[in-house]
């Protein structure tokens, strides 16, 4: 838990219009980005409490202060310290109170209106939970003198107290006044402020005291140096006797023993109001010391722009660590002259400052200060330098250099899926891996090939289908067979550590090793080149996967139900409520959806889990840990967006169908343009709770009578050229950004075209009116299960649908969608599924089966026990 | 006769006092139709899935869940008005049902608890359950305009004002404030029921309960437990504590940073457990009771109950668990001045 705690607090003062002109400026032209970032800074620069005052005659201050204490309370480094709402109008401050939460600061309130007044806002600040600053302030004006100050606060506190408000959470501002003004009534003001707030720490138990220390300097505008020596010479003296916050720039103060002694000691006599040994004015020594201070701005700002100004190493780094690809290939020319004048190789950039800034980057993503955008950007700043250097590195290339290691990698047959595997290769390439890529789709034979050909050292497989995962198997063996002892790394979002250990390392002597995520990729790959690590950790994880494999088999799973017992639990819908017959049945062709609309049916949750960043959007944005990449992340999104609609790149297509239909057990035959179809659907078999039905996809749908609908949708055509082009330049991050999106896309369209089937097509729903928000939340009637996910695992029921939808083969499919060999869907931002109209229509997972269920499955399907248990292998034991 | 405030406070000295658990599983399971769920009420809008109406047109099927949780072992039930207010109203177009739902419910409520006392002997309280609304003060639902707001303070001020006065009126013993994903929000509140309090002149305190939304231990206004502590205490809650958010297990380590930090008895009631992947809680009660055992062996809490997925029997098994266990003592909380913004500000003594 974080917990700050302190004995002297720096409350910010930057946030402050009658402290800042800058900030002035920035509100009085309705700047408040730049103003929000003011406030950003102090609280980097140490401000533990910032003061927020809007005090200023052309400003309306009770909108100003709501406006502003509101934006920042959307940053949450911003907000996680506590606000000071600073006025003189409590109009003002009330209005303030009503926009934080927490527990906030009021300064200030004072009898300077009388008694009433005064306690009338003390009560409100305990109904709204704030502590507060009282000023020295009172009926007869503002005290000066050391006695008036006891005097004026004695009183406050008996008030206060006498009415239940908590001592600790009074505050006494004691009024820091200007000295050195030449006035000799001035002369005395630090040391009655510093004897004052002495004798009060004893006399009101429990307070603290604070102060605005600008006014101490004022006669010293424009020279800041002795302005901050002054402050912190007064600090020095008041916080010892009890002065535990202060309004100040946490940024410009002093170290008490850092301040040149002659400007130390003069302003020690001004403060303390001594009188030098030699009996000079300590004023007029202070004003004549100052002039020669004068000028010497502090040194500030422009650090920005700083870093082009370092040596060439150090800006390389600094690139690839921010990932700016401006300036790298000037850079990196010049450290290769650089390299090349004192005899060096080409390489040797690669080698020492690429690799260095290389480190660092990986150094940050596994400390996890760093995240996936951000290392993309890296390499892409890295994979530009390395184009550069290419051409002078094949010149005088030597044939025995190798990288850490050489690693294959594919998506496997019947899946096309890639973008983690990108993610995964361009990660592996940052950390100094030689990654050979065969893309997707690859066959057993091409990785074992390119394996022996490339010398490889690793193989890491990919696949996002649930097909895959038998595919994977495959591999395993062919690579048993071909005596093969290269480590297999399995990765995608369908694979896990319990399926790697169960059915993939058991079929192959290798190492064999699930990897959750890029980030775990080097780790692993580095672990298993290396001489040292390679084989505890081997060994390590063949126990772990053997432990896996013991505990599934000792422990027994929660019991499954005969299929007769399950379908004699089934769901019963009413099917009073079923919805009518469609208002226009039969199939409609969209061939060119307007991209525009569909942007805003976008859910960006999941984009940003494609890149590892963990979150709900647009929460994530403002993320403590991963809301930097996040809002780079989306910036850039949406920067892609922009072109992708503007230029064209994607042409949405899809296809609905309206049919009708009817049950037959666990069968939906449904009535297409070219007779029946027999849509056969599985049963949950897991033993249920009370009052808990084993669901079926056909228990939605009426024994006669009823309809049906079923789509396809594809955003993913003409991304091609555009991939090859972000190839072409090296560009890994677009392609990745640009993949991403054409999912979001599908997904989008999916949503949107659901939607034009409630409402017009189908029309049930014809006065539906949901926000993007409330359909992400699945709030409409209805739902779309699609072949492949839980409601409705088996993927191979897709041909059927297919053909409902019109059939066709290869770019002929409905939407132009084609079905590999694993059902899977190319271009592979498409998505498929069904219409359930019934308004109990729910989603649920099928998950474990029985083999019962399975062997009449196999029969319903017309196949033999063999492919359908190839089919189910996800949902059986 | 002592008030209700101090017999809570006595009861919780000699031991473990246990809270209901779930309405909305309980709710489900008597299958109500759109028909059920309005009566005989001229509504415009479908209200089924309006919970808080079932007051008005099934009170005999709340004041049964109520029963089964005060006869499972439950010392205080929960007034079925989460929703009750005008915000969460609308979106069934019963905003003008507001006072009368609120009014009824701790009529009903009190009316249980009251059979259950004379069943048994046993004191038994009812809290007037303040749900969060949907709306939010300190948050944008627009991103692009993070300072926009959908609600202002005053206007959810009156809207909470109108809830409380009906609930006090109806006869419940404290406020509960509860399931607080916006730390503003719950301060709306608490000076709403301190107002409402006051104007009706009897003494119904509050109780205060947050919930978070990640296991970093943090509300959705995004508030550590103790800096939203610091942010109420000053409305002087007889409890505060943990409800919804997760199960019991993951609950723990933020229930014992509060359980430090307060002066007031520590009130928690988890889910039942985490959903599986259809939303459905799975924890069976003795699981659930055997966790919470967990926070007894560490003296965390001085009243236990149940949230989302806990029915009758989670609450019995909890009242076992409870059972001759010590509770919670209060500590001595020294005098600092506790500030906070997301996290915790303490200044030295």
């Amino acid at each position: 838990m974080t917990q700050s705690s302190a004995n002297f607090v720096n409350i910010g003062e930057r946030t402050n219009v009658t402290g800042s002109a800058r900030f002035k400026k920035l509100i009085l032209n309705d700047d408040y980005d730049a103003a929000v970032e003011v406030a950003r800074q102090q609280v980097e620069n140490g401000a533990q409490v910032i003061d927020v005052n809007m005090d200023e005659g052309l400003l309306d201050a009770e909108h100003a202060m709501t406006t502003f204490l509101k934006l920042i309370a959307a940053e949450p480094d911003i907000a996680r310290v506590p606000v000071m709402i600073d006025s003189s109008k409590w109009d003002v401050i009330e209005a303030g109170l009503k926009c934080v939460s927490g527990k906030p600061i009021v300064n200030s309130i004072s009898m300077k209106e009388g008694v009433d007044e005064f306690l009338d806002h003390a009560r409100k600040c305990m109904a709204y939970g704030a502590a507060v600053v009282v000023m020295a302030f009172d009926e007869e004006g503002q005290a000066d003198t050391q006695q008036r100050k006891i005097e004026i606060c004695e009183r406050a506190y008996k008030l206060l107290t006498g009415i239940g408000f908590p001592p600790e959470d009074i505050i006494f501002d004691c009024n820091i006044f200007a000295v050195a003004t030449g006035i000799e009534e001035h002369a005395n003001y630090g040391v009655d402020f510093i004897e004052a707030v002495k004798a009060l720490s004893k006399s009101c138990p429990h307070v603290h005291f604070s102060g605005g220390l600008s006014n101490l300097s004022f006669s010293f505008r424009g020279n800041e140096p002795v302005r901050r020596a002054m402050h912190s010479v007064f600090l020095y003296h008041a916080i010892p006797a009890g002065l535990d916050m202060a309004i100040v720039n946490a940024g410009q103060l002093d170290i008490y023993d850092d301040i040149d002694p002659e400007l130390r000691e003069a302003c020690e006599d001004v403060i303390l109001n001594r009188t030098p040994e030699d009996g000079r004015d300590p004023t007029e020594h202070l004003i004549a010391l100052a002039e020669s201070y004068k000028g010497k701005s502090p040194e500030d700002e422009k650090k920005a722009a700083e870093w082009r100004g370092w040596e060439v190493q150090k800006r390389i780094e600094h690139a690839l660590v921010k990932g700016i690809d401006q300036h790298i290939i000037d850079d990196t020319e010049e450290a290769r002259v650089e390299i090349d004048q004192r005899g060096g190789k080409p390489i040797e950039v690669i080698e020492g400052p690429l690799m260095d800034g290389m480190n660092v980057v990986g150094d940050l993503f596994g400390s996890g200060k760093m995240f996936l955008p951000q290392v993309v950007k890296s390499a892409r700043v890295m994979k530009k330098a390395v184009a550069h250097l290419f051409p002078y590195i094949e010149a005088e290339k030597d044939p025995n250099a190798k990288g850490k290691g050489t690693i294959i990698m594919a998506t496997v047959k019947g899946d096309v899926h890639d973008i983690g595997k990108n993610i995964v290769g361009v990660v592996l390439q940052c950390n100094g891996f030689e990654v050979v890529d065969l893309g997707v789709m690859v066959p057993w034979s091409d990785i074992l090939e390119a394996a022996n050909e490339n010398d490889a050292d690793i193989i890491g497989l990919s696949g996002l289908i649930t097909p895959s995962l038998d595919e994977m198997v495959t591999v395993a063996e062919e690579m048993e067979r071909a005596e093969m002892s290269m480590p297999l790394l399995i990765g995608g979002a369908t694979t896990s550590k319990v399926h790697t250990a169960l059915r993939i390392e058991p079929k192959y002597s290798g190492p064999t090793i699930h990897v959750l995520d890029a980030s775990r990729a080097v780790g692993v790959a580095s672990n298993l080149v290396s001489q040292t690590q390679r084989d505890p950790f081997v060994e390590q994880t063949a126990t772990d996967y053997e432990n896996i494999r013991a505990a599934r088999e000792g422990k027994g799973q929660s019991k499954l139900v005969s299929i007769e017992d399950a379908r004699a639990n089934g769901f019963e819908a009413d099917m009073a409520k079923k919805p009518p017959a469609p208002a226009k049945p039969g199939l409609h062709v969209f061939d060119d959806w307007d991209l525009t609309e569909l942007r805003e049916y976008i859910d960006w949750t999941p984009f940003f889990r494609a890149w590892e960043l963990a979150g709900t959007y647009p929460a994530i944005l403002e993320d403590d840990v991963v809301g930097e990449s996040a809002r780079d992340l989306f910036a850039d999104g949406q920067e892609m967006l922009d072109k992708i609609i503007e230029e064209k790149w994607l042409k949405p297509r899809a296809v609905a169908g309206l049919w009708k239909c009817r049950r037959e057990g666990d069968d939906i035959v449904i009535e297409g343009e070219r007779g029946e179809t027999v849509m056969p659907m599985l049963r949950q078999q897991i033993g249920k709770r009370k009052g808990r039905a084993n669901m079926c996809l056909a228990d939605f749908i009426d024994t006669e009578d009823d309809w049906i609908g079923g789509f396809a949708v594809c955003a993913g055509h003409g991304i091609d050229e555009h991939i090859a082009r972000f190839k072409a330049e090296t560009d890994d991050y677009s392609d990745i950004l640009l993949k991403a999106l054409a999912d979001r896309f599908a997904e989008a369209f999916a949503e949107r075209m659901h939607e034009h089937v409630r409402k017009d097509l189908w029309g049930y729903a014809a006065d539906e009116d949901l926000s993007n928000q409330d359909l992400i939340r699945e709030k409409y009637s209805g739902i779309r299960p699609a072949p492949g996910y839980p409601a409705c695992p088996d993927h191979s029921l897709k041909p059927l649908l297919f053909d409902l939808l019109g059939g066709g083969s290869g770019h002929n499919g409905p939407a132009g969608i084609e079905l590999t060999e694993s059902f899977a869907m190319w271009p592979t931002a498409a998505v498929s599924g069904l219409y359930f109209g019934h308004p109990q229509a729910s989603y649920f997972g099928v998950a474990r089966i029985d083999e019962d269920q399975l062997e009449e499955y196999a029969g319903r399907r017309n196949v033999d026990l063999e492919t359908a248990t190839r089919w189910l292998r996800p949902n059986l034991d | 006769m002592t008030s209700k405030a101090e017999q809570l406070r006595a009861a919780a000295r000699e031991r473990i006092l246990v809270f209901d658990g779930g309405y909305g599983t309980a709710i489900q399971n008597h299958k109500l139709g759109e028909d059920d769920y309005r009566g005989d009420l001229d509504l415009s809008m479908d209200q089924k899935g309006n919970n808080d109406l079932l007051s008005l047109t099934q009170p005999k099927i709340i004041e049964g869940i109520h029963l089964d949780y005060l006869r499972a072992g439950a010392d205080m039930v929960e007034t079925n008005t989460f929703s009750g207010t005008r915000i969460s109203m609308a979106d069934y177009g019963c905003e003008h049902l507001v006072p009368d739902l609120n009014r009824k419910s701790a009529e009903i409520a009190r009316r249980a608890a009251d059979i259950a006392e004379e069943e048994d002997g046993r004191p038994r309280f009812v809290a007037g359950s303040i749900g969060p609304t949907n709306k939010t003060l300190s948050l944008s639902p627009d991103v692009e305009d993070p300072g926009f707001r959908e609600i202002n303070y005053d206007y959810l001020l009156g809207v909470y004002r109108e809830q409380c006065d009906a609930l006090i009126e109806g006869g419940v013993d404290f406020l509960l404030i509860e399931t607080i994903f916006d730390t503003l929000n719950a301060k709306c509140a608490g000076m709403a029921a301190m107002e409402a309090e006051a104007a009706s002149g009897r003494e119904v305190p509050l109780m205060i309960s947050m919930t978070l939304t990640d296991l970093s231990g943090r509300n959705l206004s995004g508030h550590t437990v103790e800096a939203f502590w610091h942010a109420v205490r000053h409305l002087n809650p007889i409890t505060v504590g943990l409800n919804c958010s997760f199960g019991a297990n993951q609950l723990r380590p933020h229930l014992a940073s509060l359980a430090k930090e307060s002066d007031a008895l520590i009130m928690a009631y988890p889910n039942a457990g985490l959903p599986n992947d259809l939303g459905e809680y799975d924890e069976a009660p003795e699981e659930t009771a055997e966790l919470i055992g967990k926070w007894l062996d560490e003296n965390l809490v001085n009243i236990v109950g149940g949230c989302c997925g806990t029915t009758p029997e989670h609450i019995a098994a909890i009242a076992k668990a409870v059972e001759g266990r010590e509770p919670r003592p209060l500590p001595e909380v020294p005098v600092r001045t506790r500030l906070a913004g997301l996290e915790p500000f303490n200044m030295a003594a």
